[in-house]
C-alpha cells in the first residue's frame, strides 16, 4: 500500500541508544560470557597449576587470583559513584549494571579459589564471608529486578505517587462531610480512620503488606453491608470501601518498592565492611609475609 | 469641542507610551488615550513581581522612556514617573467607541461621551481585546470584574463566577480553595456541560461540587445585576441569589473588528494576519497609523522603538532609519560587494518571487528573522539527511540539486528567484537531497517561523511555495531519470488536501484508484482481520500510498487514515498509471516495492491465525502509541515498565545533566501493556510550542531536537500550546555542592533535582522563570542522559517509524 522514504535514521541511530533489551541480555550476554571465561580459566588454572605445598592464597597463583578479585571488588563498588555522577561520554549505566551482575557472580569462583578452601576464624575469612553476603544479597536484587517491575507497573494503573495520595485526600474530604449524620461511636471510628497516618506501620508491615491495626478496615467492619435503610451510613460505607482500596494500592506500591530496595540495606553496608576487611586482609598479609 | 491635537495615541502600552513620550519631547500637541485607570494595562496585569525581559538584546532601545529587564513594579514605576516628568498628556478611563473624520481632522468619541479631535491617530491597542460584557440589565454594575488577580484577598463574600471555560473554572476553584475565607462561590454555565474546559479542570470542579465547596448551576445565565443581588434565569424560571461580587470570564473580543471598522485593511482573512502598513506604519486608512503588537511586533523593545519612529515620521523626519538598521547592516555585511542595506532589500524584494508581494516594512521584519549567505560555486548549501526546516530563496545566482544519492553527477538546476528547502519546511523531516551552488550564490535562509508567517500573510507566496513543493516532491520520490516535463501532467492534476486526525483517506475494499503522497503529518495503515482492525504499518510524511490499485486496478487492500492532522497530495490514478507506462524503470521499481509490502501484509495475516495474541498486542500497542502523540513525534522517550524499578535515576540524570531541573516526569503519563509514555518532549515534526513564541526562542537543533534558548522571556505561551504538558516554567536553580561533598559530608541536596524549598532558600530571588523542556541533551557528548543513566535498560528513545513495527513491538526484552 505504501512506500516510505529511505533517507532517514542513519544519524538518529548513532545518537540513540535504542537497543530495547534488559541489562541481563545486554549486548547478547556479553558480560555473562566474559564472566564465564574468567571462571573457567581460573578453575582450569587451579586444577592444572601445581601449587606447592598446597593451593593457598599465598602462592603466586593465589596472589594472581587475589589481585583479580580485589580489582573486581573495588571496581564493582564504584557502580554507586557511576550511577550518581552524570559525566559526559559514551557510557551506559545498563552496561555497567550488566557487568556488575555477571562479574560479581564470577567473584564466587575467583574468591573461593583464592582461599584455597582454607577457612578459619580470622580476618581473611571475614572478608570472604562478607563478600559472599554481598553477592547473595546481590542475587536477590537481580531476581527482584527481573520479576517485580511489571507488578509495580500494573499496580500503579497510570497513577503517580502524588496522585494516589491526592485521591486519598479527596476521599477523606468527602468522608468527613458524609460522616456528619452518623452516631457518635460510628463517627469516632471514621475519625480514627481519617486521623491514622497513611504511612503508619513499620518495616515489617511495609514488607509483608499486613496492617493489622488499620483503622479504615476496622471502621468498615463496624458498618453492616447493604444497609439500604440508612442512606448516610451506606454512603460512608461505600466511601470507606473506596478508601480501603486506595490504601491497598498505596501499600502494594510501598511493598513492591520495599522489596526492590530492602537488599540494598545489606548490600551497601556489607560492601563498605568488605572494603575495610579487605584492607585489613591485604595489610596483614604483607605485614606478616 | 476640544482643540485639535496633532496626534491622538490610542493605548498606553510600551508602544503608545513611547510615542507619547516622543511627541512630548518634540513639543507636538498630543493626547494619550488609555481605557483603564492606569498606564500599560497588559503589563499591569502581569502577576505581581514578574520578571519582564528585554529581548532581543542586540536591538538598541530608541525611546524617551527607559526600559530594561526587571520586575513588573519597577518598570511600571519608572514609566509612571517619567510620563509625569515629561508632561505626557494622558486621558485615562477613555475607552474609544468611535472614530470619524479623515486625515487632518479626526473626531474620537469615548465611551464616557467625551470627544477629542486630532489630525492623526496612532493605534497602539495591542491584541488583548476587550472582555465580553454580561448581556443583561446592570451589566455596568461595579460588582462586576473581568479579572481575578489574587483569589486569596476576598473574605466572607457571595461570589458568582460567570463562564464555563478554563478561566472561569480556575477562578472558582481558587476562590473556594481555602475554607477559612468563608466565601460562598457559585459558577454559572449557560449549557449543561463544561465542554470547552480541560478535562482535569472539569473533574476538579465536579469534585468541589460534590464536597459542597462550589455551587455549580447549569443551564443558568445572569438575567440582572442589582446591589447585593444577582437575578438568574434558570430552566425553571427566574431566581435571585445574594451576590457581592461577580467575576465575568466569558471570553474577549479580539480588536480586529474595531480596527476594521475604522477602514483599516488586514493582509488576509487568516486569524493571524496583521494590518497592511506602509514603511511609516500608516494603515490603508490615511492618517491612522498602527504600531506595536497589533502591527505584529509583540516584543516590548520593538514596540517602544516603533512608538518613537512613528512620531518622528509624523513630524516629517523621513530620513529616520529604523532601529533595526544596525542589525540588518551587520547581517548583510557578510555578503559580497559591500552594499548598503537598502541595496540588498531592493535585490531581495525585486528578485525573489515569493517576496514580491511584501512591503518594505514586512521585508525588513522578515530579514530580522532570517539569515543571508553567499556561496562559492560547488559549495554545499545543505546536504541530504541534514535536519533543517528553513526555507531558502535564491537572490542571486543558481543552484543544482543532486537528485540521485548514488550518483552526484545527476543534477537538476534551480534558478535565480526561486526557492528550495520547502520539503523540510512542510514535512518537518530531514533534507531530501544535497544542494550545491552552481555559480556564485546569494541566498536568504528564512527560519521556519518566518517562512510560515510569510506563507500565512502573503497569498502569492503561499501559491508559489505550494506549486514548487508538489513538483519537487514528485521528482524526489519517483527519483531517477524523471524530468519536470515527465511529471508535468501529474503536477497539473495534483490536489493538496487537508486530512483531519482520524479521517480515512483510503477505505479497504473501495474501487477508487488515486495515489496519495503524505506531505505533512503521518498516517496509519489498517486491515480488518476477523472484525477487528489490525494495525499494519505507520507512514511518515514523505511516503506515498495507494499505488497498488493504480497499477493493477485491484480493490483497496487496506485502510489508510491520518494519525494526526495531515496534508496529502492527491494524484489521479490514471495519470499515475500513465506515468508508469511511459517509464518502464519506474514501473519495475514500483512493482518490486509493492511485492515487498504484499509479503509483510501476508506475514501479519498468517501470524493472525497462529499467534493471534501477538498480533493483537502489536496492533493495540501501536494504536496506543499513536494516540499518545507518536504520530507527530520524531524522538520519544519510552519506559518499558517490565524493566523499570522506579529508581528515578532518569529524572536525576536529566536534572544533573542540565542546570538542575528535570525535564521529564517518569511517573506521569499513560501506559499500555507495560509500555509507558512519560511526560517528556516528543520533539514533534511541527512543534506546537513553536507556534507562538514572541522572541523566537524555540528552535530545531542539528540533531532534530526542539530546544528553547536563553532568549526566552518566560511568557508561558509554549507551555499552554504544548498538548503533552512537557514544558515547565521555573527559575534556574543555584549551583549544588559537588557529588563528593554530598557523599562524604552530606552537604547540599544530593544528585537529582533539588527540592523546591532548597532551591528557594539558596536561589537568587531575582532569577526569572523561563520555559524549560527536553533538549535531547543537545551538545552533551554521549547523548540523552535519561537513557545513559537507566540501570536496567527500561528507558529507551525511539523514533516512531523505527519502533512501530511488528518485530520491535513484540520482541522479548527481559
Amino acid at each position: 500500500m505504501a512506500t516510505t522514504p529511505k533517507n532517514r535514521f542513519s544519524q538518529d541511530e548513532r545518537r540513540r541508544n535504542a537497543d530495547h533489551v534488559s541489562f541481563l541480555k545486554h549486548k547478547r550476554f556479553r558480560w555473562l560470557w566474559i564472566a564465564l571465561v574468567l571462571c573457567i580459566v581460573s578453575g582450569l588454572g587451579y586444577v592444572m597449576i601445581d601449587q606447592e605445598p598446597r593451593p593457598n592464597g599465598g602462592s603466586w597463583y593465589g596472589y594472581t587470583l587475589g589481585t583479580i578479585g580485589l580489582g573486581l571488588i573495588v571496581w564493582l563498588s564504584l557502580l554507586g559513584i557511576r550511577k550518581r555522577k552524570m559525566t559526559t561520554g559514551q557510557w551506559s549505566l545498563k552496561a555497567w549494571t550488566s557487568a556488575h551482575v555477571y562479574l560479581g557472580l564470577a567473584l564466587i569462583v575467583v574468591g573461593t579459589l583464592h582461599t584455597g578452601f582454607q577457612i578459619g576464624w580470622n580476618v581473611h575469612t571475614l572478608a570472604y564471608v562478607l563478600m559472599l553476603i554481598v553477592i547473595i544479597t546481590g542475587i536477590y536484587g537481580v531476581i527482584v529486578y527481573a520479576t517485580l517491575p511489571s507488578t509495580l507497573s500494573s499496580n500503579r494503573k497510570e497513577l503517580t505517587r502524588a496522585q494516589m495520595l491526592e485521591a486519598l485526600t479527596a476521599l477523606d474530604r468527602q468522608l468527613e462531610s458524609a460522616a456528619q449524620p452518623l452516631d457518635r461511636d460510628k463517627s469516632d471510628l471514621v475519625i480514627s480512620a481519617l486521623e491514622q497516618n497513611v504511612f503508619y506501620g513499620g518495616a515489617l508491615a511495609r514488607l509483608t503488606g499486613a496492617y493489622p491495626g488499620c483503622a479504615t478496615k476496622r471502621a468498615l467492619a463496624s458498618l453492616p453491608e447493604h444497609n439500604t435503610a440508612d442512606g448516610a451510613e451506606e454512603r460512608v460505607r461505600s466511601l470507606l470501601a473506596k478508601r480501603s482500596d486506595q490504601l491497598a494500592q498505596i501499600r502494594r506500591h510501598l511493598r513492591i518498592r520495599a522489596l526492590l530496595e530492602i537488599w540494598l540495606f545489606i548490600h551497601i553496608p556489607a560492601t563498605i565492611a568488605l572494603l575495610a576487611a579487605l584492607l585489613a586482609h591485604v595489610v596483614s598479609v604483607f605485614y606478616y609475609w | 469641542m476640544s482643540d485639535l491635537y496633532k496626534v491622538a495615541i490610542v493605548g498606553s502600552g510600551p508602544a503608545g507610551l513611547s510615542a507619547a513620550g516622543r511627541a512630548a519631547a518634540l513639543g507636538m500637541s498630543h493626547v494619550l488615550i488609555e481605557k483603564t485607570d492606569h498606564l500599560s494595562d497588559t503589563i499591569y496585569k502581569y502577576q505581581k513581581g514578574k520578571h519582564v525581559m528585554a529581548t532581543p538584546s542586540n536591538l538598541v532601545l530608541r525611546s524617551d522612556l527607559d526600559f530594561d529587564a526587571g520586575k513588573r513594579e519597577t518598570i511600571l514605576g519608572t514609566w509612571d514617573e517619567q510620563s509625569d516628568a515629561q508632561k505626557i498628556n494622558v486621558e485615562l478611563n477613555g475607552e474609544v467607541s468611535k472614530v470619524e473624520g479623515q486625515k487632518g481632522d479626526f473626531t474620537i468619541t469615548l465611551k464616557n461621551g467625551k470627544t477629542l479631535r486630532a489630525e492623526a491617530i496612532v493605534l497602539a491597542i495591542g491584541t488583548q481585546g476587550n472582555p465580553n460584557m454580561l448581556r443583561c440589565p446592570g451589566s455596568d454594575h461595579q460588582m462586576i470584574q473581568y479579572q481575578l488577580d489574587d483569589p486569596g484577598e476576598y473574605y466572607d463574600e457571595h461570589i458568582t463566577v460567570v463562564g464555563s471555560g478554563d478561566a472561569g473554572i480556575e477562578n472558582a476553584l481558587g476562590l473556594a480553595a481555602d475554607d477559612a475565607q468563608r466565601n460562598v462561590v457559585t459558577i454559572l454555565n449557560r449549557r449543561d456541560s463544561f465542554a470547552r474546559a480541560k478535562a482535569a479542570n472539569v473533574s476538579l470542579l465536579e469534585e468541589a461540587e460534590k464536597d459542597g465547596r462550589i455551587s455549580v448551576r447549569r443551564e443558568t445565565s445572569p438575567a440582572g445585576v442589582k446591589d447585593g443581588e444577582l437575578v438568574l434565569e434558570t430552566r425553571d424560571g427566574e431566581e435571585t441569589i445574594p451576590c457581592n461580587r461577580i467575576i465575568a470570564r466569558t471570553g474577549s473580543q479580539p480588536p480586529r473588528g474595531f480596527v476594521e471598522s475604522m477602514g483599516i485593511e488586514f493582509s488576509s482573512e487568516d486569524r493571524s494576519a496583521f494590518p497592511k502598513l506602509t514603511p511609516a506604519f500608516e494603515s490603508t486608512a490615511p492618517g491612522i497609523h498602527v504600531i506595536g503588537a497589533l502591527a505584529g511586533y509583540p516584543l516590548i523593545k520593538h514596540c517602544m522603538n516603533q512608538g518613537y519612529d512613528v512620531i518622528e515620521f509624523l513630524n516629517g523626519n523621513t530620513d529616520l532609519k529604523p532601529a533595526d538598521e544596525p542589525i540588518l547592516s551587520e547581517k548583510f555585511g557578510a555578503l559580497p560587494g559591500n552594499h548598503s542595506v537598502e541595496h540588498w532589500l531592493d535585490v531581495f524584494g525585486g528578485n525573489v518571487s515569493v517576496l514580491k508581494g511584501l512591503s518594505t516594512l514586512q521585508l525588513r521584519e522578515l530579514m530580522l528573522d532570517s539569515d543571508v549567505h553567499s556561496f562559492e560555486p560547488g559549495e554545499a548549501i545543505f546536504r541530504r539527511n541534514d535536519p533543517g526546516s528553513s526555507l531558502f530563496a535564491i537572490a542571486e545566482g543558481s543552484v543544482s540539486v543532486e537528485i540521485n544519492p548514488n550518483d552526484p553527477s545527476i543534477t537538476v538546476p534551480i534558478d535565480q528567484g526561486s526557492i528550495f528547502g520547502e520539503v523540510g519546511l512542510i514535512s518537518g523531516r530531514r533534507r531530501g537531497s544535497t544542494i550545491r551552488a552552481a555559480e556564485p550564490v546569494v541566498a536568504i535562509e528564512l527560519a521556519r517561523n518566518a517562512a510560515l508567517k510569510l506563507i500565512a500573510t502573503s497569498p502569492e507566496a503561499a501559491e508559489a511555495v505550494n506549486r514548487i513543493a508538489v513538483e519537487r516532491q514528485l521528482l524526489q520520490m519517483f527519483g531517477s531519470g524523471l524530468t519536470p516535463n515527465d511529471i508535468a501532467p501529474l503536477v497539473e492534476a495534483a490536489e493538496v488536501m487537508d486530512v483531519k486526525a482520524g479521517q480515512v483517506l483510503i477505505k479497504e475494499g473501495d474501487a477508487d484508484q488515486d495515489v496519495y503522497i503524505i506531505r505533512r503529518g503521518s498516517m496509519i495503515v489498517e486491515k480488518a482481520i476477523g472484525d477487528k482492525p489490525v494495525f499494519l504499518s505507520y507512514l511518515p510524511a514523505g511516503s506515498y500510498v495507494g499505488e497498488m490499485a493504480a497499477i493493477d486496478g485491484s480493490a483497496r487492500t487496506a485502510t489508510v487514515k491520518a494519525a494526526i492532522k495531515a496534508e496529502a497530495i492527491r494524484l489521479p490514478g490514471e495519470k499515475f498509471a500513465a506515468l508508469l507506462d511511459n517509464n518502464p524503470a519506474l514501473r519495475e521499481k514500483a512493482l518490486t516495492e509493492m511485492e515487498g509490502r504484499r509479503k509483510t501484509n501476508a506475514f501479519i495475516e498468517s501470524r493472525k491465525d497462529n499467534f493471534g495474541s501477538a498480533v493483537d498486542l502489536y496492533s493495540e500497542t501501536a494504536q496506543f502509541l499513536v494516540d499518545e502523540g507518536l504520530g507527530e513525534a520524531t524522538d520519544v522517550l519510552l519506559i518499558d515498565e517490565k524493566l523499570c524499578i522506579g529508581c528515578d535515576n532518569c529524572e536525576k540524570a536529566c536534572a544533573d545533566a542540565h542546570e538542575g531541573l528535570s525535564r521529564l516526569d517518569r511517573e506521569a503519563g499513560r501506559t499500555y501493556a507495560h509500555l509507558h509514555v512519560p511526560t517528556s518532549c516528543r520533539h514533534c515534526e511541527h512543534p506546537h510550542c513553536m507556534a507562538d513564541c514572541p522572541p523566537n526562542a524555540i528552535k530545531r537543533g542539528p540533531d532534530g531536537e526542539v530546544v528553547i534558548d536563553d532568549t526566552c522571556i518566560g511568557c508561558g505561551n509554549c507551555q499552554r500550546n504544548c498538548p503533552y504538558g512537557v514544558i515547565r516554567m521555573d527559575p534556574k536553580p543555584p549551583e549544588k555542592p559537588s557529588l563528593l561533598k554530598w557523599l562524604f559530608f552530606g552537604s547540599g541536596p544530593g544528585p537529582g533535582e533539588a527540592s523546591y524549598a532548597w532551591r528557594k532558600e539558596n536561589g537568587d530571588p531575582e532569577q526569572p522563570k523561563q520555559a524549560i523542556k527536553c533538549d535531547m541533551c543537545s551538545g552533551i557528548d554521549g547523548g540523552p542522559a535519561c537513557v545513559r543513566a537507566c540501570p536496567t535498560g527500561a528507558a529507551i528513545r525511539v523514533s516512531p517509524d523505527k519502533f512501530l513495527t511488528f518485530t520491535k513491538l513484540t520482541e522479548d526484552v527481559d
